[in-house]
C-alpha cells in the first residue's frame, strides 16, 4: 500500500489529472479544485523530503519497468528543493488567481487546465532521471507556459505568446539535437549511466552536444541577450500568470542548467565558459535593472526584473566551476537559494501588482498615488518582495547574497562583489519607484477601489515566506546536501 | 561514408535549413513550417546515429515517436495562436514589439 | 548564568506594538496610544533588569544561527546598555512629543507602526552582538525610516527620501562589503572587548586597514561625516518628531555607536593605532566638526541650523573614539548621551515653535520668548548645553574630550574643539538674542494653537522638551555620582584599556 502512496508519480498524476478535470468541467471551472489538489501536492513534496531526510536519494521506476526502456524517477535534495518551491508558490497563487479572476473574468476560461499541466510539467522536470524525459517535459512546460501567456486574448498577449512559442520551440529543438548526439556516442539517455562514461572521456560530439543543450536551456532561461521574448510574455499576461511564469517556469529550466553543468558535463567544463555564463550574468542585471528603471508599466517593470534576478542565478557558475570546494559548495547553495527566494518573492510581487492594477483600473506607476491608505497590506508585500529582491536582511535573498559574496571573496574574484553590490543598488532603485508614488496622495481623476481579502493575504503569504527563509534558511540548506556527494 | 552518418549529415543539413527558415522568415506559416523542419532534422539524427550493427535500435525510434507527437501538438498551438493573430491584425506576421503603446487590460 | 530572553524581549517590545498598530484602523486612538506607551514602558522596564543584572554580573545573549558560520547575536553588555537606555528614554518622551504633535493628522497608525520598528530596528543595533547583528538591524533602520521622511507625501518630502535611500543604502553596502571580507579573513566576528582582529596573521594588515576604511565608510554616511552627510539637512522635511528621533536617537547614533564597537570590540584601541587608522579618523572627525559648524552659521531655516549641528556634533563622539587613551574613549562615549539629550530637546523646541506659531525660521523668532517663555527656556538650556557652558552636559563631554586630546597627543584637536565652542556660540546666542530680547512681531506667521491660561501650547509638546532639558542639566550637575551616563562611560573606558 505504501508503494501505492509513493509522493514521487503522484506528483506527477495529480496535477494532471486536476487539469483535465478542470477542462472537463468547463470554462473558468476547477478553481476550488485546483486550490485543494495542490495542497495535497504540497504534502506530498513534504513527506518526499521527509524521506529523503531519512535515507538519502530515490530512484522510482515508473510502471515497475526500469530504464531504459522504461522511465525512471529520480528525487535528491536538489529537486526535493525545487519541488517544494513549487508547490510553495503554487498554493498561494492559485488562491490568489481565484480572487482575481472573480474581479477580472478575462482570460479565467482555460486557466485551471493550464495551470494543471503547468504543474504536472515542472513536477516532471524535477524527477526526471534521463535526457529525453526532460525534453518531453520541456516541451509540455513550454506548450503550457506559451498558452497560459495567451489564455486572456488581445493582440499584444497573443504576439507575446507566439514570440516566446519560436523561442521555446528553438530552444526545445537545440536541446533535443544535443540529445541526439549523446545517444548516438552513448548509446544511452540516462543520466546515471552517462555520468560516469562522460567522466572519463568526451569525444568532440559530446562537447558540441553539451554547447547545443546548454545554449537552447539559455534561451529558454532568458538569460541576456536571450531575453527578449521574456518582458512582453510575462508583462502582458494577467497577473497570476506572469507571477507563476516568473517564480517557476524560469527556474525550471536554470534548475537543469545547473545539473547538467554540475553534474553531467562538469568534466567538460572549463573557467572561461563559466567566466562567460558570469558576465552573461552580470549583463543582464544591468541592462535589465536599467530597464525596469525606465518602464512606465507596473507589469513590465517587474518583468524586467526578472530579466535582472535571473542574471544573479548565473553569477554562481563562475565561483562554483574548478575552485576549491568549499567555495563551490558556497556559490551553489547561493545559487539555489537565490531561486527559492526570487521564486516566492517574485510571485509576490506580481501578485501585488495585479492587486494594486486591479484596485486602480490600469496599469501605471505614475497613477499609483493613495494605494498607501487603501491597500497597505498589499503595499507592504511590495516591499517586503522588494527587500528580498535588493538582498538586504534578513531574507532569503540576503541570505543568497551573503553565500554568494563569501565564495566570491574567497575565490578571490572580486568583481562579482561589485556587480551584486551595484545589482543591488539598482534594485533598490526601481522598487522604490514604485513605493514612493504610491505614498502620493490620489491624483485627480484616479480611483483606488479596495480588493477581495484574497488577493491581499495570499501575495502577504508569498512575501513573508521569502523573508522567513532568511532566517531559517538552515533546513534547506541541509536538504539540498543530500545526494549531491556525485 | 556509413549509413548512419549519412543520416547524421542530411539530419544535421534539415536541422540547419529549419534554423534559418525559422529565423528568417517571416510569415508565420513559414516559421512554423521551418520548426518542423527542425525537428526533423533532430528526429534523424537521432534514428540514425542510433543505430548499431545496421539493426534498428527501438529506443530511439520510441523516443523519436514521441518527439513527434510533441511536435504535432506544439504545431497545433502555434497554428491556433497564429490564426488568433491573424484575427486580431489581419496579417501573418509578428508585429513589431512595442508593448508601451497598448493600453493593457487585464 | 546566561540568560537568553531579555535582550529579544527588548526587541519585541517595540516590535509587536509596532506590527499590531500598523492594522488599526485611524480611528483607534486610544488603543494606539496604550499600545504605543505600554510599549515604550515595557522596554524600559525590562532595560532596568537588564542593568540590575549586569552590575551583579549576570550576562545576557541572545544568539541563533541563520546559517552555518553566521550567527545573530543580541548581547546587553555595558556599552550596549548605554545606548539602548538612552535610547529607550528618548523613546518614550518622543512618543508623548508625537502624539501631540501629530494630534488630527492623516495616517498616524501607519506613522506610529513605523515608528515603532525604528525604535526595534535601534535597540537591535545597540544590543548587536556581532558585526552580521550590527548589519542586519543597520538595513533594518534604513527601511524602516525612510516612510517616516516621506510620510507628509509632498514632492519635497519624495525627493528628500529619495537621496536619503541613496545615501543609506549605499553606505550599507559598503558596510556588506567589509563585513564579508572581514568574516572571510577572520570567521564570525563577535564584538569583545579589546578586539579580536590582532590574533590575525601580520600579512593580513593591508587587507584589514582597507576594511577599516570601508567599514568606517559605510557607518560615517549615517553618522553623516563629511563628505558623507548631505542627506541629513534634507531630511529635515520630515515632522518633527521624526527628526527629534532621527538626529537626537537613532539614525546618526547608530552610525556613529558602529563606529565605537568597530574602533573597540573588533579591532581593538591599541591594534587600530598600531595600524595608523586613528589618526585619520581624528582628522576626518575634526573637518565635520568644523564643516558642519560653519554651514549652520548660515542657515535661516531652524530646523536646518540644528541639522548641521547635528553633523557637527556627532562627529565629537568620533573624535572621541580617535583619541587613543581612556579619557577621550570617556569623552566620546559620554557625549553619545549627552548630544542626544541636548539635541532632542532643541529639536523639540523647534517643532513647537513651527506647530504653535508657524515659524521655520531663525528671522522669525524675535521675541518669541516672550509669548513661549517655556519652550524657549529648554532651548536656552540645550543650546547653552551645546555651547559647552558649565555645568550642563556638554561641558562634561567637551571637558573631558580636551583631556583625551591631550592624553593623546594631539594638542591640534584642542584648537578643534575651541573653534568649535566658538563657533556653536556664534549660531546659537544670536538665536538666543533674538528669541528674548528683541520685540515680538504684530502677528505671528500662523498661529495653530492659541494661549490657554498658563499653557502656551499643547501639553504633550511641552512637557517632553522641559523634561529632556532638566536631563540636560541633571546629567551635568550630578556627573560625578554614581549611575551617571560619565560613570558609565569610565566603567566601559576602564573595561577597554585594560585589556
Amino acid at each position: 500500500m505504501t508503494d501505492f502512496l509513493d509522493p514521487l508519480p503522484w506528483l506527477i498524476v495529480l496535477p494532471l489529472a486536476w487539469g483535465t478535470l478542470a477542462f472537463l468541467l468547463g470554462p473558468g471551472r476547477g478553481g476550488r479544485l485546483a486550490v485543494a489538489a495542490i495542497a495535497l501536492q504540497g504534502v506530498l513534496a513534504l513527506q518526499l523530503a521527509g524521506q529523503l531526510i531519512d535515507s538519502g536519494a530515490r530512484v522510482y521506476a515508473v510502471g515497475g519497468w526500469g530504464a531504459s526502456l522504461g522511465i525512471d524517477l529520480m528525487a535528491d535534495g536538489l529537486a526535493a528543493v525545487m519541488l517544494l518551491l513549487t508547490q510553495a508558490v503554487a498554493l498561494p497563487l492559485a488562491v490568489y488567481a481565484r480572487g482575481y479572476f472573480a474581479a477580472h473574468p478575462k482570460g479565467r476560461a482555460l486557466f485551471w487546465p493550464m495551470t494543471g499541466f503547468l504543474l504536472a510539467a515542472l513536477n516532471a522536470l524535477f524527477l526526471s532521471a534521463d535526457l529525453f524525459n526532460i525534453y518531453v517535459t520541456l516541451e509540455l512546460l513550454g506548450l503550457a507556459a506559451v498558452g497560459l501567456v495567451a489564455i486572456a486574448g488581445g493582440r499584444q498577449p497573443v504576439t507575446a505568446a507566439m514570440r516566446y512559442l519560436f523561442a521555446t520551440l528553438l530552444g526545445s529543438s537545440a536541446y533535443l539535437l544535443g540529445v541526439a548526439l549523446i545517444y548516438g556516442t552513448y548509446g544511452s539517455v540516462s543520466l546515471v549511466v552517462l555520468t560516469p562514461l562522460i567522466h572519463s572521456g568526451a569525444p568532440l560530439a559530446v562537447t558540441l552536444a553539451a554547447a547545443l543543450m546548454l545554449l537552447g536551456l539559455l534561451l529558454k532561461t532568458a538569460l541576456f541577450p536571450f531575453h527578449f521574448w521574456l518582458p512582453p510574455a510575462h508583462g502582458g499576461a494577467p497577473a497570476p500568470v506572469s507571477a507563476l511564469l516568473s517564480a517557476l517556469v524560469i527556474k525550471a529550466t536554470f534548475y537543469l542548467v545547473l545539473r547538467l553543468w554540475l553534474e553531467l558535463f562538469a568534466p567538460l567544463t572549463t573557467v572561461a565558459a563559466a567566466q562567460l555564463l558570469g558576465v552573461l550574468g552580470a549583463a543582464a542585471i544591468l541592462w535589465g535593472s536599467v530597464l525596469a528603471l525606465t518602464q512606465s508599466r507596473l507589469k513590465m517593470l517587474v518583468a524586467y526584473s526578472t530579466v535582472a534576478q535571473v542574471g544573479y542565478l548565473f553569477l554562481l557558475f563562475p565561483l562554483a566551476t574548478l575552485v576549491p570546494p568549499d567555495a563551490a559548495d558556497s556559490a551553489v547553495q547561493g545559487g539555489v537559494m537565490q531561486a527559492v527566494a526570487h521564486g516566492l518573492a517574485k510571485a509576490a510581487m506580481f501578485a501585488t501588482a495585479g492587486s494594486m492594477i486591479v484596485a486602480t483600473g490600469r496599469d501605471d506607476i505614475g497613477h499609483l498615488g493613495g494605494i498607501d491608505t487603501r491597500l497597505p497590506l498589499t503595499l507592504f508585500s511590495f516591499g517586503l518582495a522588494g527587500v528580498t529582491l535588493m538582498g538586504l536582511p534578513p531574507s532569503g535573498g540576503f541570505s543568497a547574497k551573503w553565500l554568494l559574496l563569501s565564495a566570491a571573496l574567497e575565490t578571490g574574484q572580486w568583481w562579482w562583489v561589485v556587480v551584486m553590490i551595484v545589482g543591488g543598488l539598482l534594485t533598490a532603485a526601481y522598487v522604490f519607484k514604485v513605493l514612493r508614488r504610491a505614498f502620493l496622495p490620489v491624483a485627480e481623476g484616479d480611483h483606488v477601489a479596495r480588493v477581495p481579502r484574497t488577493l491581499e493575504f495570499s501575495a502577504f503569504a508569498l512575501a513573508l515566506a521569502a523573508i522567513l527563509l532568511g532566517l531559517f534558511g538552515a533546513p534547506l540548506l541541509d536538504l539540498l546536501a543530500i545526494g549531491r556527494a556525485a | 561514408m556509413s549509413a548512419a552518418l549519412l543520416y547524421a549529415l542530411a539530419g544535421a543539413a534539415l536541422f540547419a535549413i529549419g534554423l534559418a527558415g525559422l529565423l528568417l522568415q517571416p510569415h508565420l506559416l513559414r516559421k512554423i513550417l521551418a520548426f518542423n523542419i527542425l525537428g526533423s532534422g533532430a528526429f534523424l539524427i537521432l534514428v540514425g546515429l542510433g543505430q548499431r550493427d545496421g539493426t534498428a535500435d527501438p529506443v530511439p525510434q520510441a523516443m523519436v515517436l514521441t518527439g513527434i507527437v510533441v511536435a504535432i501538438a506544439a504545431t497545433a498551438l502555434a497554428l491556433a495562436l497564429a490564426r488568433q493573430l491573424l484575427d486580431l491584425t489581419g496579417q501573418m506576421r509578428l508585429p513589431e514589439d512595442r508593448p508601451d503603446a497598448e493600453p493593457v487590460d487585464d | 548564568m546566561i540568560d537568553p530572553w531579555l535582550p529579544a524581549l527588548v526587541v519585541l517590545s517595540s516590535l509587536l506594538p509596532g506590527l499590531i498598530i500598523f492594522f488599526l484602523a485611524e480611528s483607534r486612538i486610544r488603543l494606539r496610544t496604550t499600545l504605543n506607551l505600554v510599549g515604550a514602558f515595557a522596554k524600559l522596564a525590562l532595560i532596568g533588569v537588564m542593568l540590575w543584572g549586569v552590575l551583579n554580573e549576570h550576562e545576557y545573549v541572545f544568539r541563533y544561527t541563520v546559517l552555518p558560520g553566521l550567527d545573530l547575536v543580541l548581547r546587553a553588555d555595558a556599552l550596549a546598555l548605554l545606548f539602548v537606555s538612552l535610547s529607550a528614554a528618548l523613546w518614550l518622551f518622543t512618543t508623548l512629543y508625537a502624539i501631540g504633535y501629530l494630534e488630527g493628522a492623516p495616517n498616524r497608525s501607519r506613522f506610529f507602526g513605523f515608528f515603532s520598528l525604528c525604535v526595534t530596528a535601534t535597540v537591535g543595533v545597540a544590543m548587536a552582538g556581532n558585526l552580521f547583528t550590527f548589519f542586519l538591524f543597520y538595513e533594518l533602520l534604513t527601511l524602516a525610516t525612510y516612510p517616516l521622511v516621506v510620510h507628509r507625501g509632498t514632492e519635497k518630502a519624495l525627493r528628500a527620501g529619495h537621496v536619503y535611500l541613496a545615501y543609506t543604502l549605499t553606505g550599507g553596502a559598503l558596510l556588506l562589503i567589509g563585513t564579508v571580507w572581514l568574516y572571510g579573513l577572520a570567521g564570525q566576528v563577535d564584538f569583545v572587548q579589546g578586539g579580536s582582529l590582532a590574533a590575525l596573521p601580520p600579512e593580513t594588515a593591508g587587507q584589514l586597514q582597507i576594511i577599516f576604511l570601508i567599514l568606517i565608510a559605510g557607518l560615517g554616511v549615517k553618522a553623516a561625516l563629511v563628505p558623507l552627510h548631505g542627506w541629513l539637512p534634507m531630511a529635515m522635511v520630515a515632522p518633527a518628531p521624526v527628526s527629534a528621533l532621527l538626529h537626537a536617537v537613532a539614525v546618526v547614533k547608530a552610525g556613529a555607536f558602529g563606529i565605537v564597537r568597530v574602533v573597540y570590540e573588533v579591532y581593538g584601541i591599541e591594534f587600530a593605532q598600531s595600524l595608523a587608522l586613528l589618526l585619520p579618523l581624528a582628522i576626518a572627525a575634526s573637518i565635520t566638526i568644523i564643516w558642519g559648524s560653519l554651514r549652520a552659521l548660515f542657515q535661516d531655516d531652524l530646523k536646518r541650523r540644528l541639522a548641521y549641528s547635528t553633523v557637527s556634533q556627532v562627529a565629537y563622539i568620533v573624535l572621541g573614539v580617535a583619541l587613543f587613551g581612556p579619557l577621550g574613549t570617556i569623552g566620546g562615549l559620554v557625549h553619545l548621551v549627552h548630544q542626544g539629550i541636548m539635541k532632542i530637546t532643541l529639536f523639540f523646541c523647534a517643532g513647537n515653535y513651527a506647530e504653535t506659531l508657524g515659524i521655520h525660521k531663525v528671522s522669525e523668532m524675535n521675541g518669541v520668548g516672550r509669548r513661549m517663555p517655556w519652550t524657549t527656556l529648554a532651548f536656552t538650556l540645550g543650546a547653552f548645553g551645546m555651547i559647552g557652558v558649565p555645568p550642563l552636559a556638554g561641558f562634561i563631554s567637551k571637558w573631558y574630550l580636551g583631556l583625551g586630546a591631550l592624553e593623546a597627543g594631539m594638542p591640534w584637536v584642542l584648537a578643534v574643539l575651541a573653534a568649535s565652542s566658538l563657533l556653536n556660540a556664534a549660531y546659537f546666542l544670536p538665536i538666543l538674542h533674538r528669541a528674548w530680547f528683541r520685540p515680538p512681531p504684530t502677528a505671528w506667521p500662523h498661529e495653530h494653537i492659541p494661549q490657554r491660561g498658563r499653557w502656551e501650547t499643547a501639553p504633550l509638546l511641552l512637557l517632553p522638551p522641559l523634561a529632556t532639558a532638566a536631563a540636560t542639566l541633571v546629567v551635568g550637575l550630578l556627573a560625578a555620582s554614581d549611575f551617571s551616563p560619565l560613570d558609565w562611560a569610565k566603567l566601559i573606558a576602564d573595561r577597554e584599556y585594560l585589556q
